[in-house]
């Protein structure tokens, strides 16, 4: 029997349609279409075509932005992915320490970014912070407001304290599942330490794992709120990362212009990133279930 | 390789064990010989992979020890002891080829390259992989990971036993028959002790030269197959070996009489006073039907199998069963069974009870 065609059914998708447009479509047009304008002022446009664009693109500031960005992401990465694993390996596996432990790393998860900043902002002070002035009585020389190298540490160790457990949690899963089968037969194969951490956990955790790292990377180079409230992107641009910068621009100096363009090549490359990702999470599983 | 020996072993996953029901092994003693092909027979949750276990060392018994030859290995860990074990489902190493897999325990011991790559090839050439030797694991069906598995518990020449923990789960049946002719010759070219855990009475029959019957965290019976069927040494046994099992039936015995609902039934031995729960056992091979002698049943229904017919009936309220040879004629006045002599089994409270002379 043919199925009677009635297109009025769209219409029932025509209130998604309509909060779409608002939320996301009309706002990110407004941004494309700043991109391309020029302004003096008095809400009178002009087309600038690719202009911003070059600007921004041969411009040192937002190279110097993309510069730290990508360096803050790596640091990050490469401690955070190591330590997640490492703490989900030494996590107890069962018994009331397992719950406690999972709590226990759950914790930092559950605060709002802009409370860890104010946290570490106030525990970094060296007038009345608990870590700031422990520092400063044993004798190291430590200010974050003065110092770029001491702002890096805390932002770093800031985000390594909140999102650890993240890495951790994810990895810790995928170790719950591997069966006891495997660890017993590893020890019947007389497999080192080393071995069972290669040949089984890793790649038995290498699903989430490739998960933590996407996460991980797109938070933190999304990163504003963190830095912000502990550094406001100082001393000087030290810790100016690309949000830091792109809000400096558009609500600081109301340059709407290269701020739009600004943002649009940003969400490019996060988007570049974010297919990449997932190319490479597919083909993996794709392998997995040949 | 070694004698193995259970000494007062019991094992108990409980802290403080204080009933008898605490334990998953309830204390055995038992020695397997060396170059033994034992099978470790009996249900699902009975102890049979706890036992293998505490011999490959993964697990430590709560109580008594494991001996390999004259050397207590109780507290000794899994890698000093040098076994081979293949569990249920198959273990492979994902990322390593075919290749790395068959080689990962030799590797380990840090032998030598040449005679870690024949040993492979032999083994490969064994399970049938060597076209696949270069290819990852990862991606190879269930059967084919099962048989990485077993080639990786056979690989190494100089193991003290070969344990098997009902290997051959995930594998397609023509495979399985194979498998198992191909570990029997093994078994005969290389003379390894071999403890094989089953629930399957085929698979432990064909295999096994003794056959280790478990039953509640208790051996049973350790005996030839031939043993197992002939003279169970519990009335577990009776019922697990053998399709169908042994025919159990209350009944009380005095002297080389079993008294049966009034029914009188001739035992071919002498037993003095027995205690507890009385039964007679005999298989349905050694029972025929007849138009004459023996007691009254009630058939219910004839099962041919091929190579014989099955007789459910019911005897005195009770199912029993009979195994009537192809030829013989199965007629409706034919409504009375009889036993034959020197066959039956007496059990009191399930262990059985060796009979005296007449």
């Amino acid at each position: 029997m043919e199925k009677t065609q009635n297109n009025r059914a769209w219409f029932l998708v025509l209130p998604v349609l309509v909060i779409v447009a608002f939320s996301a479509v009309i706002p990110l047009m407004t941004v494309v279409n700043y991109s391309v304008n020029d302004t003096f002022g008095e809400n009178e446009f002009f087309w600038n075509g690719l202009g911003w664009f070059e600007e921004m693109i041969t411009s040192d500031r937002m190279h110097d932005a993309l510069g730290r960005q990508v360096l803050f992401s790596a640091i990050i990465l490469a401690i955070e992915v190591p330590l997640g694993i490492f703490i989900a390996l030494n996590m107890p596996k069962k018994g009331f320490w397992a719950s406690f432990g999972l709590v226990l790393m759950a914790l930092p998860l559950l605060i709002p970014f802009n409370v860890v900043g104010t946290i570490w902002q106030i525990f970094g002070r060296v007038d009345i912070g608990l870590l700031g002035h422990a520092l400063a009585a044993i004798g190291i020389d430590y200010n974050y407001t003065n110092d770029p190298l001491d702002a890096w540490i805390t932002i770093i160790v800031m985000d390594v304290w909140h999102w650890t457990s993240l890495v951790a949690l994810l990895c810790y899963a995928g170790l719950q599942s591997i069966p006891q089968a495997y660890y017993q037969a590893a020890r019947i194969d007389q497999a080192s330490r080393w071995s069972v951490f290669r040949f089984i956990e890793l790649p038995k955790m290498a699903g989430v794992l490739l998960i933590a790292v996407l996460l991980r990377f797109m938070d933190s180079f999304m990163i504003y709120t963190e830095p912000f409230v502990v550094t406001g992107g100082g001393p000087g641009n030290s810790t100016t990362f690309l949000s830091i910068d792109l809000v400096k621009m558009a609500v600081g100096q109301f340059d709407l212009g290269p701020a739009a363009a600004f943002s649009i090549m940003y969400f490019l490359v996060i988007l570049l990133v974010s297919w990449a990702f997932y190319t490479v999470m597919t083909a993996l599983e794709k392998v997995e279930t040949k | 390789m070694a004698q193995i020996t259970l000494s007062k072993l019991a094992h108990s996953y409980a802290a403080n064990p204080n009933a008898e029901s605490d334990y998953a092994l309830k204390e055995m003693d038992h020695v397997w010989q060396d170059g033994g092909a034992y099978a470790l027979l009996g249900s699902s949750g009975c102890g049979k992979t706890t036992l293998l276990n505490i011999i490959s060392g993964l697990v430590r018994p709560s109580h008594g020890r494991v001996l390999f030859g004259d050397l207590d290995v109780t507290d000794q860990e899994t890698a000093a002891r040098n076994i081979a074990q293949v569990f249920q489902f198959p273990v492979v190493y994902d990322t390593m080829t075919v290749r790395e897999n068959l080689s990962f325990p030799l590797r380990n011991r840090g032998m030598d390259a040449a005679y870690i790559a024949g040993r492979v090839n032999q083994i490969a050439q064994m399970i049938g992989m060597e076209d696949i030797l270069n290819r990852k694991a990862r991606g190879l069906t269930a059967d084919a990971k099962q048989k990485i598995s077993l080639g990786r518990g056979m690989v190494r020449e100089d193991v003290n036993a070969i344990l098997f923990d009902e290997p051959l789960t995930v594998i397609d049946p023509h495979m399985k028959w194979e498998l198992r002719t191909q570990l029997k010759q093994l078994h005969r070219q290389f003379g390894h002790t071999m403890i094989y855990v089953t629930h399957d009475q085929t698979e432990a029959l064909t295999f096994a030269d003794k056959v280790v019957v478990m039953y509640d965290g208790r051996v049973v019976q350790m005996g030839t197959p031939e043993e197992l069927f002939e003279t169970p040494a519990h009335t577990f046994v009776g019922y697990f070996i053998g399709s169908p099992g042994m025919n159990l039936l209350d009944a009380t015995v005095s002297g080389t009489i079993a008294h049966l609902q009034g029914a009188e039934i001739a035992l071919g031995a002498g037993y003095g006073p027995l205690k507890g729960r009385t039964q007679i056992g005999i298989r349905p091979e050694y029972c025929s039907l007849t138009d004459g002698a023996g007691l009254p049943i009630t058939i219910r229904r004839v099962e041919d199998v091929g190579r014989h017919r099955i007789v459910r009936a019911d005897l005195f309220g009770q199912p029993f069963n009979i195994i009537a040879a192809e030829g013989a004629g199965i007629s409706p006045e034919m409504t009375r069974v009889a036993f034959a002599p020197g066959k039956i089994s007496v059990y009191a409270d399930d262990w059985r009870v060796a009979g005296g002379a007449v």
